[in-house]
């Protein structure tokens, strides 16, 4: 057999393979969004969106409170998170680039990136929770900051790191100084990647149900308090498709379907604004 | 060793006495057997850059030995050399560009009109306003073409508007741009072919009014009909410009230069005005690669 003819089969083959472990991995996906939408679909309706969670026994309800208190509790893990994220990744991708410092630093960041989000719950109920004596909103927001931060610290860092240094050589042979070059040249340049890891960063954040448990807690009435403990979707969800009726298992798989389609929306979204860019 | 042909050539303001110069020292390579007749330390009055027993290292790496040069104001001078031989990197000492990498260092002395600006109190932004520079690949910033050219006059300038557009005019038609954009200016500089990002890029350079203009190889990514307008563009800038241009291409060089400089191995082998240098070389080396049997 000549070698052309080899090289032809080994390709077929492996291409094969590839082909059918793609297919694999899509059909669990699928699979997965089958059975939400199959499940969810039928109760996603206004009062999902209108009515409260309904107590033991009660008939009609929706997850208002939950969503409510979902949308904040991300709003300030994200406000927290973000600017700490990209101050520090410009940081190691700029200021500190050649800092001793910048390498633990990286390292931290990375094993604070896969670190247990249980673990992170557990931190802030021990320096919050327990010292302010109540579960709160705030420590809830302050849990997904956490996470919220490596992932933005190491997209804002590659993301800058791809700036080319042809650029940051051409605006400092301007007489710009460092940080004017950071911030009108590199940043400008790196907008669109840093937005993505936030956006990201939010789909991460959006179904975390560990770091809550410890913080925010649940609750079933609405509130905007954010010294109460608040309501989110993922604990409802746990607690709902654990409990005994069999509305609230309809409201946990609504709830369930619902993440997942905000999730599926922000990371089209962010597909959509990188190729807009580009 | 020859005496350097070069006297004979001084005509008006150029006033060149070759007598010797600087030995280039022992040169490690197969050419160290040949005569060395290095004539680095041409007779220039008043130079707007002199450069004395500059060394520069790239962490332990020597890379350039005992460079000693006089670039004479208003004229074009121009660096030739086979890829490596550190005409770059000596470009690149005359604006301090390399103190963006820790690990870069030069020792020595450059004065730019009589200051020596490797001084470590130098004010490396103020310099680099003076010095402008503009590189081998085209680098237009994220955003318009008007901002490319008004961000770096906005850094030292405080301009109304109607004096910013001017200026913006002013550069752009300076780098025969005018034409092309005027009815674009606010899109993206990136939009823009190559050749015109190449003449964006030179206009941002002028708009600030440096008086010295370095220029790394800018026309080396560029096809023959933008390399035309950019070797036109240098000519007629020199006269308010003291241009430093390193370039591969020794017919660029011949064709625009008034003093050229051959290097080799990060050593000056040769400084003479660019009729002699391509004529009459002092150097064997610099016949042989001027001729092109090495390099």
């Amino acid at each position: 057999m000549d070698i052309y003819r080899r090289r032809k089969i080994v390709n077929v083959f492996n291409l094969s393979v590839s082909v059918l472990t793609t297919l694999f991995g899509l059909f669990f996906l699928f699979w997965l969004l089958w059975v939400l939408f199959s499940k969810g679909l039928s109760h996603l309706n206004l009062d999902l969106f209108a009515l409260d969670m309904p107590g033991p026994g009660s008939e009609t309800g929706g997850l208002r409170n939950a969503i409510v208190g979902s949308l904040l509790l991300t709003g300030v893990g994200v406000a927290i998170g973000a600017p700490i994220g990209v101050l520090a990744g410009t940081y190691l991708a700029e200021f500190g680039r050649y800092a001793w410092v910048s390498t633990p630093v990286r390292f931290i960041n990375d094993v604070l990136l896969s670190a247990p989000s249980i673990v992170i719950g557990v931190f802030v109920y021990e320096i919050m929770v327990v010292p302010m004596g109540n579960f709160s909103g705030w420590s809830g927001g302050v849990a997904l900051a956490i996470i919220v931060i490596p992932v933005v610290v190491r997209t804002t860092e590659d993301m800058m790191r791809l700036v080319p240094d042809t650029l940051r050589e051409a605006a400092a042979a301007l007489g710009a100084p460092q940080w004017r070059v950071v911030v009108d040249v590199v940043l400008k340049a790196s907008l669109s990647g840093i937005m993505t890891g936030i956006l990201l960063a939010v789909a991460r954040i959006a179904g975390e149900t560990a770091p809550l448990l410890f913080t925010a807690l649940n609750n079933q009435f609405f509130t905007l308090d954010m010294d109460q403990p608040m309501g989110n979707l993922p604990v409802t969800i746990f607690n709902f498709a654990m409990g005994p009726y069999d509305n609230w298992h309809d409201l946990a798989w609504a709830g369930s379907l619902l993440i997942t389609l905000a999730v599926l929306t922000l990371n089209i979204m962010t597909r959509i604004f990188l190729r807009t860019k580009k | 060793m020859n005496e350097v042909a070069s006297a004979n050539a001084a005509e008006g303001k150029r006033t060149l006495s070759g007598n010797g110069g600087v030995e280039a020292g022992n040169l490690e390579s197969p050419f160290s057997s040949w005569e060395d007749t290095a004539t680095a330390a041409t007779q220039i009055e008043n130079p707007k850059i002199e450069v004395r027993n500059l060394n520069f290292y790239y962490g332990k790496f020597h890379a350039l030995h005992d460079i000693n040069l006089r670039i004479p104001e208003h004229q074009v001078t121009a660096f030739i050399g086979p890829s490596g031989c550190g005409k770059s990197t000596l470009l690149r000492t005359f604006n301090r560009i390399y103190n963006l990498y820790p690990g870069q260092r030069a020792t020595g002395e450059i004065l730019l009109d009589g200051r020596n600006i490797l001084d470590r109190r130098e004010d490396l932004n103020r310099l680099r306003s003076r010095v402008g520079m503009v590189f081998q690949k085209p680098t237009p910033f994220p955003m318009s073409i008007y901002d490319n050219i008004a961000y770096g006059v906005r850094l030292y300038e405080r301009l109304g508007r109607a004096a910013m557009d001017e200026r913006v005019e002013w550069a752009l038609r300076k780098a025969a741009l005018w034409d092309e954009v005027k009815d674009i200016l606010r899109q993206s500089g990136k939009a823009l072919s190559g050749g015109q990002q190449q003449r964006l890029c030179i206009a941002r350079a002028i708009a600030i009014k440096p008086e010295v203009l370095l220029m790394d190889e800018p026309a080396s990514a560029l096809d023959p009909i933008s390399t035309l307008k950019i070797e036109e563009l240098v000519a007629e800038l020199k006269g308010s410009y003291t241009i430093v241009i390193v370039t591969h291409n020794m017919q660029q060089a011949a064709r625009i230069s008034d003093f050229t400089a051959f290097m080799y191995m990060g050593r000056l082998i040769e400084f003479q005005d660019t009729n002699t240098l391509f004529t009459n070389p002092a150097s064997k080396q610099t016949e042989d690669y001027i001729t092109g049997r090495f390099g």
